[in-house]
């Protein structure tokens, strides 16, 4: 078969084909968002019609994926690890209610924040949910878990989460493909009622999934990827899971390791194998990339017993990624750094690009803002947020997809007023939809400024669902027409927007904005296309 | 055999297709490699770097380690300078001259050649003026390959092949000057 050289995320979606996936579902977001672009991208996926849509939000993905699941297919839904915070209630529940086709959960968390607002442990969800969290290695490994992920979800029909960091989905290496397996076929579940979570079908069922999660550990599958080598030096035991291996790994080359490691790749845990390396080794030390999620279940809550050592100690940093070099110290190696950054060096923090219709947006929106006091811009997630910084200044808030529209509209019943939001066109219809209509219902004096750029622009412009949809939308929420209005961020069009945004600010009720105008970048790529076609006839 | 190479820029100046480049080029002679990337917010006119690892033998860290880069490709002169924590004491860096200028503070661009003048193993090139010779402003970065191409355990014609494996799609004329800006890269530093 055909090696590949594929990121971690490409890998994935590559397996998802490979394995039988019927549908892939998900909303863009770093450092997932190349899993449904290589689908879309995919001539496999093309001649079989793989479901490759991007969906409106994490929770429409998850929830849609399901659905494919319970008409028996195998379906994957993909997302960052912030955006299985707004799919939570989908996921959580998936478990009780159980599968039918395969149902395999990716999420992609970024420890150290490369570009996300925390740094939250997907793994952590898995455990409170009961779904098994498969997670990899390597390129290759992250290849292979997809169809060993499928074969555990139809095997004991649940879900399972594979989890992955920016490290592995944006590093590329060469991944040896499978031969194909074909898709399911359209089958109803056994039990009708499986899907119905009442309360008494849910009691059944959470019963049911407890037991399946405690027999996980036990699985075939699941135990070839926990795996304990022997060491002669017994002076120190070490617990590397997922892509920290690696890092162990790299400061011993030529597999001159002479400490027991005990390697995991599945969660649950069969606790055997925590036993078997602590009766062999006073010390500890436990690699995790994330939280100290395992470290502290190990350290427990009793003293007195092994020497633990990891992020909760200090040997390893408490927060941000970890590194060869980082692992080295916890080990007590040499690491040296090469020569220090010189002073002349600045800081190169991202920017608009120039020519940046958003940019345009914020030098109408502070002159139209003068003549009252500071601090009532609330800002959402996406390329506007970098209007945080110098020298634009411009927002006060970014938390999560959506609290643009809704914040505003709290600090508008508080008393600020005028209260504005600026949220982009594909935050607004992933989840500042909802909050506007809290804010028609009731009549809040806000308003709201859709800079509407016609794609999802921050993870490398994806097709947005508010392209050519927002007025309509607005205006079926609610909001008044003549208080519906759109401008063109030129600089050309600077006095008209000021005046706009003056208008609406005086207006106390639910006034929305529409900024609109193509990302330049997605621009110059549709003239390029549009070129080369031209070129080809 | 193994070369661990940093290369560094600003988002959107092309450090990917350079990693492509090497990337095709060892994949064809069956060496190991591990190449990481920089997605998301950096790529808005900010600092990227990319990881490019390549060994005759299995590589286990997608990182590289502070002080284990054999080699420094920057297609930007300032953004050389910041993984300098990375370069071995013996390492090579290589890199454009031309400032990319989207900062308020960027430092006079001669403090910042005079810090390669203090490292013995450094070169700089006009890689933007040969490009632009070659034919076109946009090979920069194929200028700055070819330039630091002696230092990667790689065949020359090897790479060139990958270039045209790279850019084949877009047509014979983006091929040769692509290979074009390579060659003038690779002849200044010979």
């Amino acid at each position: 078969m055909q090696k590949l050289l594929l990121l971690g995320d490409e890998a994935i979606a590559q397996a998802g084909i490979d394995a039988g996936m019927s549908g892939m579902y998900a909303y863009p977001g770093t450092p997932s968002t190349e899993i449904m672009e290589y689908v879309q991208s995919s001539k496999d996926a093309t001649e079989r019609d793989i479901h490759r849509e991007w969906s409106a939000n994490e929770k429409t993905s998850m929830e849609a994926a399901l659905g494919m699941s319970y008409a028996g297919k195998r379906a994957m839904v993909a997302m960052k690890h912030v955006g299985l915070n707004v799919a939570a209630d989908g996921f959580v529940n998936s478990a009780i209610t159980g599968v039918n086709g395969g149902l395999i959960v990716v999420a992609a968390d970024d420890p150290s924040m490369h570009s996300s607002q925390n740094e939250q442990d997907s793994r952590f969800y898995g455990k409170f949910s009961f779904i098994p969290v498969l997670e990899p290695t390597s390129q290759q490994e992250a290849y292979d878990m997809v169809f060993a992920g499928f074969e555990i979800s139809e095997r004991y029909k649940i879900p399972v989460m594979i989890r992955i960091t920016t490290r592995l989905a944006h590093s590329r290496s060469a991944v040896q493909r499978r031969a194909q397996i074909g898709e399911n076929s359209v089958s109803l579940p056994e039990d009708p009622r499986q899907f119905v979570l009442l309360p008494a079908i849910a009691r059944r069922r959470y019963h049911n999934l407890l037991g399946v999660y405690e027999s996980l550990p036990a699985d075939e599958i699941m135990k070839g990827y926990n795996r304990l080598i022997p060491g002669k030096d017994k002076k120190l035991g070490i617990i590397a899971f997922g892509l920290t291996y690696n890092y162990l790994l790299e400061n011993f080359p030529g597999d001159s390791i002479t400490y027991p490691v005990l390697k995991i790749g599945s969660y649950p845990v069969d606790s055997a194998l925590f036993d078997k390396i602590s009766e062999q080794c006073e010390t500890l030390l436990v690699l995790e990339e994330g939280y100290p999620i395992m470290e502290e279940l190990l350290k427990g809550v009793l003293s007195g017993g092994r020497t633990i050592k990891g992020r909760l100690d200090g040997t390893l940093p408490r927060e941000g990624e970890l590194n060869p070099n980082l692992v080295a110290e916890a080990l007590g190696m040499p690491s040296e750094r090469g020569a220090e950054v010189p002073p002349v060096v600045r800081m190169r923090p991202p920017s608009f690009c120039r020519g940046c219709g958003h940019s345009d947006v914020y030098i109408a929106l502070e002159e139209a803002l003068k003549e009252y006091t500071p601090g009532r811009v609330f800002s959402d997630i996406g390329c506007y947020t970098l209007g945080a910084l110098p020298p634009y200044n411009a927002i006060n808030s970014c938390v999560d997809m959506g609290a643009s529209v809704t914040m505003a509209v709290g600090a508008a019943d508080a008393g600020l007023i005028p209260s504005v939001c600026v949220v982009g066109d594909s935050t607004f219809t992933h989840s500042g939809m909802t909050g506007l209509l809290d804010a028609v219902v009731k009549d809040s004096p806000v308003t709201i400024i859709i800079s509407d750029n016609s794609t999802t622009g921050m993870t490398g412009g994806q097709k947005s669902h508010a392209t050519g949809r927002l007025e309509a939308i607005c205006e079926g929420l609610g909001v008044e027409k003549e208080h519906i209005r759109t401008v063109v961020p030129l600089k050309k069009n600077h006095e008209e927007m000021v005046k706009v945004m003056k208008e609406e600010f005086e207006y106390k009720g639910v006034s929305v904005i529409i900024a609109i105008r193509e990302c330049i970048q997605t621009a110059a790529r549709r003239k390029k296309d549009e070129m080369a076609r031209k070129k080809g006839k | 055999m193994k070369n661990d190479i940093i290369l560094a820029g600003v988002g959107g100046q092309g450090i990917l297709s350079i990693a492509a480049v090497v990337g095709l080029a060892a994949v064809d002679k069956g060496l190991y490699l591990k190449q990481s990337e920089v997605h998301g917010m950096s790529q808005r006119g900010g600092d990227v770097q990319s990881h490019l690892r390549i060994s005759d033998s299995q590589i286990s860290s997608d990182l590289i380690p502070y002080g284990g880069a054999d080699l420094i490709i920057s297609v930007e002169p300032m953004e050389a300078l910041r993984y300098l924590p990375w370069l071995k004491k013996d390492g090579w860096i290589v890199s454009n001259s031309t400032p990319f200028v989207n900062i308020p503070d960027y430092p006079d661009i001669n403090s910042i050649l005079d810090e390669f003048r203090k490292i013995e193993k450094s070169i700089v090139v006009d890689a933007d003026n040969m490009a632009k010779e070659a034919g076109s402003v946009r090979s920069g970065n194929m200028v700055v390959l070819g330039a630091a191409s002696k230092y990667i355990d790689i065949p020359f014609d090897s790479l060139c092949d990958a270039v045209r494996k790279l850019f084949g799609r877009k047509g014979e004329e983006i091929v040769s000057v692509n290979i074009k800006a390579l060659e003038a890269g690779r002849s200044c530093c010979l």
